[in-house]
């Protein structure tokens, strides 16, 4: 036991003596994502990440308590930030960069989180087989029309959970259920992996989808002739389904200074349009009002964001999960 | 022999206590996280089952079950046809594919599972090209299915029935089979009433090693869309963030594993009972010619194209595209790194692995005489390997419970600045729960063939025990704990589940980084670890077979 006393003491004290970062990010591309080379050159803090799920990281981080060696914690959901908020795992953090830059509905009323990027997570559909005045809503999805016609994201991924929570939100949980019901009874195709959704559409096995918009970017930015075409979902309702990929800095964070350095500058510098930039990198919209979306996003048009529902995300996290269940969505 | 071997017996008399003690000790330790998690059977929680069975519960037994006996049909039918092809037959290629045919094991599962998928699934070049030929309402039965998921497992994992069949086969001897020709048996009634008789322990024993694994697997059935209990755990753990479901949950997993185990021991024993005798004249082979060497050719090609050269070409075309169209500098800054985690892993897991099972089988050796005491010890010892048919899920979350408290007494005693849990200490005990099986095996094998004289011998020269040790085990036992050490290195190194869940931060390795990216279908990126991964794994793999003895393999693979 000694062994791993002196192992493990060790490496927090080894993480806290050199210019690092230590971050648990559910980013997809972990560390070839351009943006963290860039931090790393401008500032010489290095940046050390350790990837996983939002829900992994959200499970170590309350296993690991105080004495986590994270000092960032960077999910891809709203409602897993505060969750880790909520549960004491995260700090407040009083800085002006990011109280100026940051709008408020994109950050923690106690700022113990903070945006970095914004996600719709929107109807998708083969502009060959598909007008786009056939559709409307998330709910309107649940009709019979499109039995057979439709891939949606699994149960497990934390994208439908939170979708699932904001519809609770906006139409409780009954009307929610019903809707989940009916998309079940559609029998849509279960592909986890939004990419593959939008491969699978193209290619004919789907005609609908619900996913977050930056695939269909990323996929016209391959291709300009790609024939998925984004629809912004309920925008004579609330509006399209928000969520974001945001950080706080841990509790205990041994790097502190490091990890507000680095999350004002996410929030600034790495706001960039351009490929080394959080947002432009992967299309995704940028949550400082002064930094430009991609062109190819810009072209999706202008939308109404349904920020209103995502402080619910968290709250009703858990009912969300279980209505999936109930419902019988895998 | 009798005689000298009570001689020797009673010569180590004095310590034979202390070995009893290490085995108890040793298998002790080992079998703490899986006891902790049967423990979980104490505080059952109806609730738990309760949501369960409304839920998901009846479902994932289904699968299972299903998946399992699928699985086993699967790499029964095709390990046995392509074990009887390259042993009875002589064709062109029969030799290059008795080969090739081993090497899908070299492509873990949840590597093997994404690149089958891409090339399948209806987005995939395959449908998408008999789309082409039939027109564009052509359709497949839905890929990302049940059968897609048994399909996908049975060939990724048929080498395990293939490597005992081909061996079951080849010890087989030509008089057998030529006293059923005389009587008028042609080929395919010599295999039904003759050989596949005389082998169907060993044929048992594969299909359980494959039905296990397919048992263990959490992997390929998600990408298959496919609840089993496997994923049930990993999906209330981690998806649903719901620790004490997953716990109910794999305590159920472990009680059929347990079952499943026991009745491929069972079979296993009864296929150390049929040894053939080495004197028989060894199998001549039977000359093929013209369309019926044709077809010999094509039903080992068709699997290996599927199994094997399909997916590598596939891994090969999107590597390749990612190093020629994306900017590597990331890569780059990180691959080094990954690829040294991953090596200093599977050197460390190796070699704990090693340095348990060594004293565990000496000491085992010593203390466990034909005495009932000695059979109790020696279930002891086996039981202690039950670890390696556990799923990786299941053993990282019995490590993480086990270390739950003692966490907790650590970060009071130290106001929080030391932490245990997900600690480099708690994967590699998680390693040596998992593999231990491996070294023990191989290292027990090769202390089974030195005869205790040589032992009696070197004492009555004046010789104690550890200078025997170095002097006599060690030198003649040397290939069994290269082959053990190997064995537990490459299955380090691919290994997935219990690195995923217990590794310290910033362990990053190659399999956790490719199973991130590929789950996103990010394919050209995961590519290139993936191939890392399958080229180490295939080149040791390979050296096992060509450098270590016979015998050995036979245990390990």
């Amino acid at each position: 036991m000694a062994f791993t006393v002196i192992g493990t003491s060790h490496l927090r004290v080894a993480s806290a003596q050199a210019n690092v970062v230590n971050v648990y990010s559910a980013r997809h591309y972990g560390a070839l994502e351009k943006v963290f080379a860039e931090f790393e050159r401008e500032t010489g803090i290095r940046v050390r990440l350790s990837n996983a799920s939002s829900q992994a990281l959200l499970e170590r981080l309350r296993a690991e308590g105080k004495a986590t060696p994270a000092d960032v914690f960077f999910v891809i959901d709203a409602g897993t930030l505060q969750i880790a908020a909520e549960e004491g795992l995260l700090q407040p953090v009083d800085s002006q960069v990011l109280k100026t830059v940051i709008p408020a509905e994109m950050r923690d009323p106690q700022n113990r989180w903070f945006a970095l990027t914004q996600r719709v997570r929107t109807i998708v559909y083969n502009s060959n087989k598909v007008k786009p005045s056939e559709l409307s809503t998330y709910e309107a999805l649940a009709d019979r029309k499109w039995r057979g016609r439709l891939c949606m994201r699994p149960a497990t991924h934390i994208y439908t959970i939170s979708l699932v929570a904001g519809m609770i939100a906006n139409l409780g949980e009954k009307r929610a259920e019903q809707v989940v019901r009916g998309w079940v009874a559609n029998r849509p195709t279960f592909i986890d992996s939004d990419s593959r959704i939008l491969e699978n559409i193209a290619a004919g096995k789907c005609d609908v989808a619900i996913t977050n918009h930056y695939y269909v970017g990323n996929a016209l930015k391959k291709d300009s002739n790609f024939p998925v075409k984004v629809f912004w979902a309920n925008q004579n309702a609330q509006g399209a389904h928000v969520n974001i990929s945001g950080a706080g800095v841990t509790a205990n964070a041994l790097n502190r200074e490091n990890a507000i350095k680095l999350l004002e500058w996410l929030a600034t510098r790495g706001q960039d349009p351009g490929e080394a930039g959080l947002a432009g990198g992967n299309n995704e919209f940028p949550v400082n009002p002064s930094a430009q979306p991609t062109e190819i996003i810009k072209g999706f048009g202008p939308f109404k964001a349904d920020l209103a529902a995502m402080p619910k995300y968290g709250p009703l996290q858990a009912q969300a999960i279980k209505l999936l269940e109930r419902a019988g969505y895998k | 022999m009798q005689i000298s071997y009570r001689l020797s017996r009673s010569a180590v008399q004095r310590w034979m206590s202390p070995a009893r003690w290490a085995i108890v000790l040793l298998a002790g330790v080992i079998l703490l996280p899986l006891i902790r998690l049967a423990l979980a059977w104490l505080d059952f929680a109806p609730a738990v089952w309760q949501h369960l069975w409304e839920t998901l519960l009846l479902e994932m037994l289904v699968n299972t079950l299903l998946l399992m006996l699928g699985v086993g049909a699967m790499t029964l039918s095709i390990g046995t046809a392509t074990a009887w092809l390259v042993t009875t037959f002589d064709f062109p290629g029969a030799r290059l594919a008795e080969w090739l045919l081993v090497l899908p094991l070299a492509i873990p599962g949840y590597i093997f599972g994404y690149a089958f998928m891409a090339l399948f699934d209806y987005a995939g070049p395959f449908q998408t090209q008999l789309r082409a030929w039939f027109g564009p309402s052509f359709e497949l039965p839905e890929f990302r299915s049940l059968p897609g998921a048994i399909l996908t497992l049975s060939l990724s994992l048929y080498p395990y029935v293939y490597l005992l069949a081909r061996a079951g086969f080849l010890e087989l001897s030509s008089a057998q089979r030529d006293a059923a020709r005389v009587h008028g048996y042609g080929d395919l009634a010599i295999l039904f009433k003759v050989s596949l008789p005389l082998i169907r322990p060993s044929l048992a024993a594969g299909a359980g090693l494959a039905i296990m694994e397919a048992l263990a697997d959490f992997a390929v059935v998600r990408y298959f869309n496919t609840v089993t209990l496997s994923e049930g755990v990993v999906r209330l753990w981690i998806g649903q963030m719901d620790r004490q479901a997953a716990i109910q949950l794999a305590s159920l997993l472990l009680l059929i594993a347990l079952i499943v185990i026991l009745i491929e021991r069972s079979l296993r024993r009864q296929a150390r009972y049929y040894q053939f005798s080495g004197q028989a004249r060894p199998l001549t082979r039977i000359r093929l010619r013209g369309w019926r060497a044709a077809m010999a050719i094509a039903a080992p090609g068709i699997i290996l194209l599927l199994a094997f050269i399909l997916p590598l070409i596939q891994l090969l075309t999107w590597a390749i595209e990612e190093l020629t169209t994306a900017d590597l500098s990331a890569l780059e800054a990180v691959f080094g790194a990954y690829l040294l985690n991953t090596t200093a892993l599977s050197v460390g897991a190796a070699t704990l692995v090693i340095a348990v099972a060594l004293p565990m089988a000496y000491a085992l050796r010593h203390a466990a005489g034909a005495t009932s005491a000695g059979e109790r010890l020696r279930a002891l010892a086996r039981l202690a390997t039950l670890g390696y048919a556990m799923p990786g899920a299941v053993v990282a979350l019995g490590v993480l419970l086990l270390a739950a408290p003692l966490n907790e007494t650590i970060l009071s005693a130290t106001g929080g600045a030391v932490l245990l849990s997900a600690s480099l200490f708690s994967l590699m005990y998680g390693y040596l729960v998992r593999f231990l099986a491996l070294g023990f095996n191989s290292v027990e094998a090769s202390l089974e063939k030195i005869t205790p004289n040589m032992e009696l011998a070197a004492r009555s020269l004046g010789a104690g025990a550890l200078r025997v040790l170095g002097r006599v085990y060690l030198p003649l036992m040397r290939m069994g704990i290269v082959a053990g050490w190997l064995t537990a290195f490459v299955d380090t190194f691919k290994e997935l589940p219990a690195t995923m869940f217990l590794r310290p931060f910033g362990m990053e390795t190659l399999s956790v980084w490719t199973y991130m990216l590929a789950s996103e279908s990010a394919w050209q990126a995961a590519a290139i670890p993936s191939l890392v991964i399958v080229l180490a794994s295939a080149l040791l793999t390979t050296l096992l077979i060509t450098r270590t003895t016979k015998p050995n393999l036979r245990r390990e693979l």
